[in-house]
C-alpha cells in the first residue's frame, strides 16, 4: 500500500535501513506509552492489556514501551502489574513468555484517584515525565478511555487542565474512545465537541472492533482485487443484501448501560452500519484514511429510508425460553431491569441507498440478542436468473445464488449456487462452496485489538471511524428510533429463536425471506 | 495414515482424493504445494515442522527422502489428511535409479496453478535453482546453519548460486534483529560511521547481517567472535555514540542509545516452525536478499568502490 510508506516517510526519512521493498521488516511503533484509564474493567482485562502483551510478543511494541493504569483502587506499581499478567495469563492469543514479560515489566505505573481528582492528574503528569526519562518514552503517549462516555468530560477537560494534551514539538498525544459514540446525532456531536475541543481530529481515534477484524478488512479486498465480482456488484444483478449479527447471549452484566439504548443503538449504529459501507461504497482512489473515509460517507449519505417506518422496520424483546439448552429469562425478567422497559434487544431495519449502482436493491440490517447462535455475516443475495431453460420441477429447490463473507465464527466465504444432482433426471439444488480462513489459520491472525491499538501508537488511522461517519450514521438511525419512541411497545420472541414474527414479515411484504445464518 | 509400498505418483494422487471423501470431503482451501527434500533420519521432525506451517499456510506437503541410489528402483509413500492439520502430506521415500529423477514423482502431484516451495532442511544442493526438484518450485528455501557438512562455506556457496525465490532460514533468523535496528535508527539520524557484528564464530546469519548493515549503511562492518548463542551484540557507531543491542541469553536483549536509558526487549532465537512461517507469508523473490547477497559474494574480496558499482547494477536487475 504506497500512501503508507508516504505516510511513515516523514519519520523514516533518511534511514538507510529502510527500504520499502523489505516487506519482512514489520511495522515497530516508535517510542512511546499508554495511560490506561478504566483497568478494572472487562474491556480492559480480556481485550486491552492482553493485546498490548501480544504485540510485545510479535515484536511490534517499541523497548521501553509503558502502560500507566489509571483508577480509583489503592494500588501500588506492583499490583498493577499483578493484575496484566493475570489478564495476560488467561486472555493472551499467544504463549506467555518469560523475556517478553520482562521486557514489558518495568514499565507499569499507576496512579491512583478519581477522574475530577486535581492532584492525582498532577501526578499522571510527573508519573509521564518520568516514563520519558527512565523508559525513553519521548513525550509519545495514547490516552486510552476504556470508561462510561459520562466521563469523558472530566477526563478529557484534566488532560487539558494539566497540560498532558499538548505535545511538545516532535512527540504526540493520542486518544482512544471507544463506543458507545453517543446515543443520538445531538449527543454525538456534544461528545466529538468535548474531544474535539482539546484532541485535533487527527489525534482522535474510535475504536471500532469490527474494523479490526481480518474478515471485515477482506471485504475491501475481495471487492477491490478482483475482477469477478465488480462486475455483478450492482442493481443489476444484486437482488438485495441482507447484513446479520446475531448473539446468543442475553445482555448479561451490561443492565445499567443497555436498558434505554437497545439493539439499534448498541450496534446497528457502528458495526452493521460501517459493513454496509464497505460492501456498497465505490472504490476508493487509494486506502488512505482520507480516501476511505469519503467513500463511506459518500454511502452513509446517500442511505433514504423507507417512507413507511412501520413496515420497514421491526423490533422486539426476547421472552424467556430456551436457548441451546438453557432455560434463559426474559429481558424484563434480567436483573436490573425494569418489567415495564421498551428497550428493544433485536433490531431489523430495511434501508435504501439511492445511488446508480444500488437504487432498487434493499440492505436489510438484524441485529438481537438470544437469538438462534452468535454469527455474524453480510449476504449478498442475486437476482434469479432471468430464464431458465428447465422444466419447473427441476429447478424447485434452487433458489438465488448468494456471496456470504462469514465474519465470525467460522470466518470465510460461502457461495452458494446450483448444481446437478446426480441421476438420471435434471434436477438443480443448491450447493455451496467454501472458502475457509482454516480454523487453525485464524489462530494465527491478530486479533482486532491488536492490530487497531498498534495501528494507534503508529498514527495510522484508516481502519477507525471519524465524527462525520458516527454523526451520519446517527443521522440514519435517530429518526428509526424517535419512530420506536412514539408508536408502543417492542414485539417478543421466545429466546433461543430467530427474532420476532415481525421480521419475517417485514421482508415477506417485500417477498423475500431471512437467511438462517 | 496410509501406507503404500512400491507405489506410483498416480497412486498417491488417488489416495489424496479417497482421503479427502473419507473425511466427508472437507473444504481444503490449500494455496501452495510445499516440497520437503530431506534425509532419512531428520524426515519426520521436518514433516512435523512443515505440518505446523501449515497451519497458517494450508498447504500439500510432499516429503521426499532420497534414500541410496544402488539397487532396486523403488517408491515408498505414507498418505494422510486431516488429524488436527490443514492439508494433504504424503512422505515418499525413494530408492534405487528413480532418486535421480525425484522430480518425476512430485512433478505429478503439485497443487494446480498455485505457489510450489522447496525446502531443505538439512543438506541443500550448492546450486538450489538448477537442483531437479529445486527447479519445479518458485521458492526455494534452504538453511546453511544446518548444513551437515563444510558449515563455514555454506552461506557463501548459497549466495553465489544465488537466484530469484531463493533464500536461507540464516536471513530470516535476524528479522528481529534487523527490525529493531531500523527503528532504533528511525530515532537516531545521525550518519552510522562504522559498525560491528559480534557472534559465533560459525554463524551464517551474522555473516548476512554484516553484509546487510554494510550494503545499507555503505561503511565499515567489523565481525566479531563471541561464544554465541547466536549474535550477541550489534553496534551501530554514530556522531553522537554507539547504538548497541546486545543479548547474551539468546533470549533477552538490551537496547541502549545516546542519550537515551537501556531498555529491555525480547528477541528469542525462533523455532524452525516459525522461521518456515515466516518464509512462506512471501511467495515472490526477496530483493533486499538479494541485493545483500550480491554484498556478501564481493565483499571482501574487492575494493569498497567496486562494491557499491555492484550493488548499484543489482539494483537496477531487481
Amino acid at each position: 500500500m504506497s500512501p503508507r510508506i508516504g505516510r511513515q516517510s516523514h519519520r523514516t526519512d533518511g534511514n538507510p535501513l529502510r527500504d520499502p521493498q523489505d516487506r519482512r521488516l514489520p511495522r515497530i511503533a516508535g517510542p512511546c506509552g499508554m495511560v490506561l484509564f478504566g483497568v478494572t474493567g472487562d474491556l480492559s482485562r480480556k481485550k486491552v492489556m492482553p493485546a498490548i502483551y501480544d504485540l510485545a510478543s510479535r515484536g511490534l511494541l517499541p523497548p521501553g514501551f509503558s502502560l500507566v493504569g489509571y483508577a480509583r483502587r489503592d494500588w501500588a506499581d506492583e499490583d498493577f502489574a499483578q493484575v496484566v499478567h493475570d489478564s495476560v495469563k488467561e486472555h493472551s492469543r499467544t504463549e506467555f513468555r518469560e523475556e517478553v514479560w520482562q521486557q514489558l515489566a518495568e514499565g507499569f505505573r499507576f496512579v491512583q484517584g478519581d477522574f475530577a481528582d486535581d492532584v492525582a492528574f498532577d501526578t499522571l503528569r510527573q508519573t509521564i515525565a518520568d516514563l520519558d526519562r527512565v523508559r525513553g518514552t519521548r513525550g509519545n503517549h495514547a490516552f486510552y478511555l476504556s470508561i462510561p462516555p459520562r466521563f469523558f468530560p472530566d477526563v478529557i477537560g484534566q488532560l487539558k487542565e494539566h497540560g498532558l494534551a499538548s505535545p511538545k514539538e516532535g512527540s504526540w498525544r493520542r486518544v482512544v474512545v471507544e463506543k458507545p459514540f453517543g446515543s443520538d446525532l445531538k449527543t454525538a456531536q456534544q461528545l466529538n465537541a468535548t474531544i474535539h475541543e482539546v484532541f485535533p481530529p487527527e489525534s482522535v481515534f474510535r475504536i471500532d472492533h469490527y474494523l479490526g477484524k481480518e474478515t471485515v478488512q477482506n471485504i475491501l479486498a475481495m471487492r477491490f482485487a478482483n475482477e469477478m465480482f465488480e462486475p455483478i456488484w450492482n442493481s443489476n444483478y444484486v437482488d438485495h443484501v441482507q447484513i446479520t449479527m446475531a448473539e446468543d447471549i442475553g445482555i448479561g452484566g451490561r443492565a445499567g448501560y443497555y436498558d434505554g439504548i437497545g439493539a439499534a443503538r448498541d450496534v446497528i449504529q457502528n458495526h452493521l452500519l460501517q459493513l454496509m459501507a464497505l460492501i456498497a461504497m465505490e472504490e476508493p482512489i487509494s486506502f488512505d484514511a482520507h480516501s476511505l473515509r469519503l467513500e463511506k460517507q459518500k454511502v452513509l449519505s446517500s442511505v433514504v429510508l423507507p417512507r413507511r417506518l412501520d413496515l420497514a422496520t421491526a423490533r422486539a424483546q426476547y421472552t424467556e425460553g430456551w436457548a441451546g439448552g438453557q432455560k434463559v429469562p426474559g429481558y424484563t425478567e434480567e436483573q436490573d431491569i425494569p418489567s415495564d422497559s421498551r428497550t428493544e434487544t433485536f433490531a431489523a431495519i430495511k434501508l435504501n441507498v439511492e445511488t446508480r449502482r444500488w437504487a432498487g436493491v434493499p440492505f436489510y440490517l438484524r441485529h438481537g440478542k438470544r437469538l438462534g447462535r452468535r454469527v455474524t455475516e453480510v449476504a449478498v443475495v442475486f437476482k434469479r436468473a432471468p430464464h431458465l431453460p428447465f422444466t419447473d420441477t427441476s429447478t424447485e429447490e434452487l433458489t438465488q445464488n448468494a456471496l456470504v463473507f462469514r465474519v465470525q465464527p467460522d470466518e470465510g466465504i460461502t457461495t452458494r449456487f446450483g448444481s446437478k444432482v446426480p441421476g438420471s433426471a435434471m434436477e438443480i439444488r443448491d450447493v455451496n462452496m467454501d472458502f475457509a480462513y482454516g480454523g487453525s489459520f485464524t489462530e494465527s491472525s491478530p486479533e482486532a485489538y491488536e492490530r487497531l491499538i498498534l495501528d494507534v501508537l503508529l498514527g495510522d488511522p484508516p481502519l477507525f471511524p471519524q465524527h462525520e461517519e458516527v454523526e451520519l450514521s446517527w443521522q440514519i438511525l435517530d429518526p428509526i428510533v424517535d419512530y420506536w419512541a412514539d408508536h408502543g411497545r417492542p414485539d417478543t420472541y421466545e429466546a433461543g429463536t430467530w427474532g420476532p414474527e415481525s421480521a419475517v414479515k417485514m421482508l415477506a411484504r417485500d417477498g423475500r425471506t431471512w437467511r438462517r445464518p | 495414515m496410509i501406507e503404500l509400498l512400491d507405489t506410483t505418483s498416480g497412486a498417491i494422487a488417488a489416495e489424496f482424493v479417497r482421503a479427502r471423501r473419507r473425511s466427508g470431503s472437507p473444504a481444503m482451501g490449500m494455496i501452495m504445494t510445499l516440497v520437503v527434500v530431506a534425509d532419512d533420519e531428520d524426515a519426520d521432525e521436518a514433516m512435523k515442522v512443515a505440518r505446523s506451517a501449515s497451519q497458517e499456510h494450508p498447504a500439500r506437503i510432499l516429503g521426499v527422502v532420497l534414500g541410496d541410489t544402488r539397487g532396486p528402483t523403488q517408491v515408498d509413500a505414507r498418505v494422510g489428511i486431516g488429524s488436527g492439520a490443514s492439508g494433504e502430506r504424503a512422505l515418499i521415500r525413494l530408492t534405487g535409479e528413480v532418486v535421480r529423477h525425484a522430480q518425476s514423482v512430485v512433478l505429478p502431484l503439485l497443487l494446480p496453478d498455485s505457489p510450489v516451495v522447496v525446502w531443505w532442511p538439512g543438506h541443500a544442493p550448492d546450486d538450489p535453482a538448477s537442483d531437479p526438484l529445486g527447479s519445479l518450485g518458485t521458492r526455494r528455501i534452504t538453511d546453511a546453519a544446518s548444513a551437515p557438512r563444510n558449515r563455514a562455506k555454506a552461506m557463501l556457496n548459497q549466495c553465489v548460486s544465488y537466484a530469484p525465490g531463493n533464500t536461507d532460514l540464516a536471513w530470516t533468523r535476524i528479522t528481529g534483529w534487523r527490525a529493531l535496528l531500523a527503528s532504533s535508527l528511525d530515532q537516531q539520524p545521525g550518519k552510522v560511521l562504522s559498525a560491528s557484528v559480534t557472534a559465533e564464530r560459525i554463524s551464517p546469519s551474522a555473516d548476512l547481517l554484516s553484509a546487510w548493515l554494510g550494503d545499507r549503511l555503505r561503511c565499515e562492518v567489523t565481525r566479531k567472535s563471541s561464544e554465541g548463542p547466536g549474535i550477541t551484540s550489534v553496534v551501530l557507531s554514530t556522531k553522537d555514540g554507539d547504538v548497541q543491542i546486545s543479548r547474551s541469553d539468546g533470549r533477552l536483549a538490551t537496547l541502549s542509545s545516546p542519550g537515551q536509558p537501556d531498555r529491555p526487549v525480547a528477541l528469542k532465537r525462533r523455532g524452525l516452525d516459525e522461521l518456515l512461517n515466516e518464509e512462506l507469508r512471501r511467495l515472490d523473490p526477496d530483493d533486499v536478499y538479494a541485493a545483500t547477497v550480491k554484498c556478501m559474494v564481493d565483499g571482501g574480496t574487492e575494493p569498497a568502490a567496486r562494491k557499491r558499482a555492484a550493488k548499484r547494477s543489482s539494483a537496477k536487475e531487481s
